[in-house]
C-alpha cells in the first residue's frame, strides 16, 4: 500500500479527476473531503461491506419462501 | 431467449424487459443484466430480481413503503441522473430481503435500496443517506413483539 503523509488541507490527487483533501484532525478521527465523478460510488468501508453481505445472504437464502407471503404483511 | 435458473425453472426471457445494473450491484459486480420476476398475486409486495447473467443468482424484493410507513430515502440527485432522465413516476423502489429459515426473522436492506428507472431500463443499489434507515431491518418486528409479548404472559 501506499503511504503518504499529509497535513490538514493538504490533497491528494488520485487520477485525473479524484481528489481528496484532509479538512480536519481531531485526536483519532480524520475529516476527508473527496471531489470525484459521481458515476464513482464512495462508501464508508464498514457499510459497503455489510451491504455485500446482506447482497450475498439473499441471493443464497431461499427466497421462495416468500411466494404466497403477501399477505401475512396485509393489514 | 431462454433461461435455466435455480428457483423459477426455465424461462422465457422478454428481452425488452431486461434492467441494465451498469455498475452490478455490492457483491456481484459483474452481473448486470437483470429481469424482475412478479409473483400472481399482483397486491404481493415481494417480488424476485433474477440475473440474466447468472441464472443461480436471484434477490427477494419487497416494496419498502408496505413494511416502513413514510419510507424516503435521500440520495443525491447527481448520483440518481446516472439512470437517465429522471421523472418521479418512473422511478420504482425495492428493498432486498433475506430470507432465513425461521422466516419470522427475515430482514429488508432499507439502508441501501435498489431504484429502478423503469422508462430507462437502469437500475442500481443507492445507499440512504438516512442514519435511521437499518440495513437488517426485521419485515416481522411487530409480529415478533406480540408473540414474545404472549409468552412473557
Amino acid at each position: 500500500m501506499l503511504a503518504l503523509t499529509r497535513k490538514k488541507d493538504e490533497s491528494i490527487i488520485i487520477g485525473e479527476k479524484i481528489e481528496i483533501t484532509i479538512l480536519e484532525i481531531q485526536g483519532d478521527k480524520v475529516k476527508l473531503g473527496i471531489n470525484a465523478p459521481k458515476n464513482i460510488p464512495i462508501h464508508r468501508k464498514e457499510i459497503y461491506i455489510q451491504i455485500q453481505e446482506e447482497n450475498k445472504a439473499s441471493a443464497t437464502s431461499s427466497i421462495k419462501q416468500l411466494k404466497g407471503l403477501g399477505k401475512i404483511l396485509k393489514k | 431467449m431462454t433461461l435455466k435458473t435455480k428457483h423459477f425453472g426455465t424461462l422465457e426471457i422478454d428481452e425488452t424487459k431486461i434492467i441494465n445494473f451498469p455498475e452490478g450491484i455490492p457483491g456481484f459486480p459483474n452481473n448486470t443484466k437483470y429481469i424482475l420476476i412478479f409473483e400472481e398475486d399482483k397486491e404481493s409486495p415481494f417480488c424476485w430480481l433474477q440475473s440474466i447473467d447468472d441464472g443461480d443468482i436471484a434477490f427477494a424484493l419487497v416494496n419498502p413503503l408496505t413494511i416502513y410507513k413514510d419510507y424516503a430515502p435521500k440520495v443525491d440527485d447527481e448520483i440518481i441522473a446516472l439512470l437517465g432522465e429522471v421523472k418521479a413516476k418512473d422511478l420504482v423502489l425495492y428493498s432486498i430481503v433475506v430470507v432465513p429459515e425461521d422466516i419470522t426473522k427475515m430482514t429488508a436492506n432499507l439502508k441501501a435500496p435498489i431504484i429502478i428507472n423503469t422508462k430507462t431500463k437502469k437500475g442500481m443499489q443507492i445507499v440512504a443517506e438516512n442514519e435511521e434507515y437499518e440495513i437488517k431491518y426485521k419485515i416481522f418486528k411487530d409480529l415478533q413483539e406480540v408473540t414474545s409479548g404472549k409468552e412473557g404472559v
